[in-house]
């Protein structure tokens, strides 16, 4: 019990925090969006999985990755590359020069299916790829990288000159990867719809689920031993690696964990947009996950997935406005959070929450009138 | 490269070499400024590529000025075009370092993410001064037109000028940051940053103005670049990852390290980019620079200096 409510929750803060985000998203968001505007939601909450990501990376870790767009697009291109093999079977594709090709290769002059999109024929290797190819990458980066003690500043560059890279190679091998369209027109999993009304709520609940569970895995991994000297790494790096501690096997094992999160997000945006493209790899999508998890705060799990939609619900609300606007509202928001509020909207509620709590005082009285006092002091009693 | 013969190849290497030569001039005029403010600072400035636009825009509307104003004055403006551009860049620079910069000197990862603001600030304010459509400036004719050596042979007098700009610059920065008292303050802080303070080197003024010098060489390569390309918003953010790649790759702070890398980036991109298709020359390029940094992640010549 005391394991579950601390090490999980996070204690009464992070539980009531936790309460209060998987209502939001599981309950009132369905309860009075509409179905296009519930979808638009669940973008959103896809790219806040790479804002939590960022949380643990670059809050806990002060690993600041300008690359998790990397990541992101890696998963998402592996569930895209299953749907497009789905949705180009000989029949649909009987048109082409060449059947049962995407169609992107057809119109590029290609005649057989490249041998790494073979085994994407498979559901279970696309699962495993989504979680596992974006980890092994980010191992083999962040190797090369933190056992070479490289980090701060340098990181970021080279995190930032992968996401060109591998940006450019998209773009570039247009017959191989669908360039800069990126892989379009998915419609069916397994045989499944996934463009109907009733497929998109149910992938709006798969990942709201999934991204409740990320937060968990992450906050034990944050309240554990593990959380503790990874803290301790980005405060005094030194000091640690002087107490005996292979520093680069804790930043290592966050970084791939980091690019795990972000490539779930990435699956689930293919599955709940319907496509997957290279705007969503490169420098510009990875900064402003980052900035998604600045606003939010970038020490606190739950404030990430606010930053996301706080920031997504605006660029929607004032690109269809006053698309000039946007550019100096966001620019202006990178330099009023660096300078003025570096903890976010997280820091703010611990600054200025309790004027807030106090007037709301009579809530809680009244709540905790109707629950006996026998149960609030068992709960007291397993925590000590 | 099967099917050239030799004196084709030559040709082209030749020929590439000078095309090359272009965007090495334009890449070691953004990378002195970057590698100067990195090398003292710590910083990095992500708002490089918009001071580049800055002076690209000030070259621009000089021109404009001056065709619809003082046409006889045409051949000449270019001149004073690049000097106003430092000084724009300059002074854009030294008001960015004060209101913003100094603050966040002891976080550099916040200063990545604050000057990315900036430059995004920057951009929506090119687009609404100057449009969204790219510009470029009315050249004086005598930057116009190209040298033929050999029949297959053509070089472009625009590369030649702007490498002769780039050279001067270049033997600027270096007596000003080796030879004047100035530079013996900018190098004691790059060195020693307690013990300027302490022999009574006013360390932030001289961050603000290597901050304003790094901008100000920024418009100048933004005036270089109206020669050969034209000028839209997003200008500088196509530049400025290969510029933070120059600056890592040559090892921060060392004035040949830079020169070098930008020759070799520059190059290498240039003569790749006759044989395969742009965008792989670019992947191979930074590629191959992320595998060098993996084995020697101080770049190529870092100077000694201690933190």
């Amino acid at each position: 019990m005391s394991f579950v409510y601390e090490k999980l929750m996070g204690g009464k803060k992070g539980l009531i925090g936790f309460i209060i985000l998987a209502a939001l998203i599981l309950v009132i968001f369905p309860l009075f969006l509409d179905s296009f505007r519930l979808n638009l939601v669940g973008k959103y909450l896809t790219y806040a999985f790479a804002a939590v990501s960022l949380v643990l990376l670059w809050g806990y870790g002060g690993i600041l990755s300008l690359g998790q767009g990397i990541f992101f697009g890696l998963g998402g291109y592996a569930m895209a590359m299953f749907l497009k093999l789905e949705a180009s079977s000989p029949e649909n594709t009987a048109i082409q020069s060449t059947p049962g090709i995407p169609d992107f290769m057809d119109w590029n002059q290609i005649t057989e299916l490249p041998w790494f999109w073979e085994p994407f024929t498979s559901f279970t290797f696309t699962v495993l790829a989504v979680l596992i190819i974006p980890a092994a990458f980010a191992y083999l980066i962040g190797a090369a990288m933190f056992k070479r003690r490289v980090g701060g500043v340098y990181f970021a560059i080279i995190t930032q000159v992968i996401a060109v890279i591998l940006t450019v190679l998209i773009v570039g091998q247009q017959g191989l990867t669908g360039g800069i369209n990126g892989i379009t027109d998915l419609r069916t999993l397994n045989g499944w719809d996934i463009t109907s009304d009733s497929a998109k709520n149910i992938f709006y609940f798969v990942n709201c689920i999934l991204l409740l569970a990320v937060i968990l895995a992450s906050r034990v991994i944050l309240t554990s031993k593990f959380g503790r000297i990874l803290l301790a790494v980005r405060d005094k790096e030194d000091r640690v690696r002087f107490s005996g501690y292979d520093v680069a096997n804790f930043k290592i094992f966050v970084f791939c964990f980091a690019a795990m999160i972000s490539a779930i997000g990435g699956a689930m945006f293919t599955l709940q947009v319907g496509f997957m493209s290279p705007s969503f790899v490169g420098i510009v999508p990875s900064i402003e996950m980052v900035i998604f998890a600045a606003v939010g705060g970038r020490m606190s799990l739950i404030g990430a997935v606010y930053g996301t939609l706080l920031i997504n619900f605006g660029k929607t609300t004032f690109s269809e406005s006053f698309p000039e606007m946007w550019l100096f509202l966001i620019g202006g928001l990178f330099i009023a959070v660096v300078m003025l509020f570096p903890n976010g909207l997280a820091g703010l509620w611990d600054d200025y929450g309790h004027h807030i709590t106090h007037k709301l005082r009579f809530i809680t009285k009244g709540v905790s009138k109707l629950i006996p006092q026998s149960m609030l002091r068992k709960v007291e009693d397993t925590r000590s | 490269m099967d099917g050239y013969t030799s004196s084709e190849l030559v040709s082209i290497f030749a020929m590439q070499g000078f095309a090359g030569i272009s965007l090495f001039s334009v890449l070691l005029l953004m990378a002195l400024g970057l590698a100067i403010i990195f090398g003292q600072m710590g910083v990095i400035n992500m708002a490089h590529g918009e001071f580049m636009a800055v002076g690209a825009y000030t070259t621009y509307f000089m021109a404009t000025l001056t065709e619809t104003y003082f046409p006889a004055f045409m051949p000449y403006y270019f001149v004073l075009a690049i000097v106003v551009a430092f000084f724009v860049s300059g002074l854009l620079g030294y008001l960015a370092e004060f209101a913003l910069i100094r603050h966040l000197y002891k976080r550099p990862l916040d200063t990545l993410l604050a000057t990315w603001g900036l430059s995004l600030i920057m951009q929506q304010s090119f687009r609404s001064l100057f449009g969204a459509r790219e510009v470029s400036p009315t050249l004086p004719e005598w930057l116009l037109g190209s040298y033929q050596p050999t029949e297959m042979i053509d070089i472009p007098l625009n590369g030649m000028f702007v490498l002769g700009l780039t050279t001067i610059v270049t033997l600027g920065v270096y007596y000003l940051m080796f030879k004047s008292r100035w530079g013996l303050r900018v190098r004691a802080t790059t060195q020693n940053r307690v013990m300027s303070d302490a022999v009574g080197i006013n360390t932030k003024k001289v961050d603000r103005y290597t901050f304003a010098l790094g901008c100000g060489i920024a418009g100048i390569a933004g005036a270089a670049f109206t020669t050969i390309a034209s000028t839209g918003p997003t200008t500088g953010t196509l530049y400025i990852v290969d510029t933070f790649m120059v600056v890592v790759f040559g090892g921060a702070a060392s004035l040949f390290g830079t020169i070098a890398s930008a020759f070799s980036i520059a190059q290498a991109q240039s003569i790749l980019e006759f044989f395969i298709s742009g965008s792989m020359a670019k992947v191979y390029t930074l590629l191959a620079l992320v595998l060098i940094l993996m084995f020697k992640p101080e770049g190529l010549f870092a100077s000694k200096v201690r933190r």
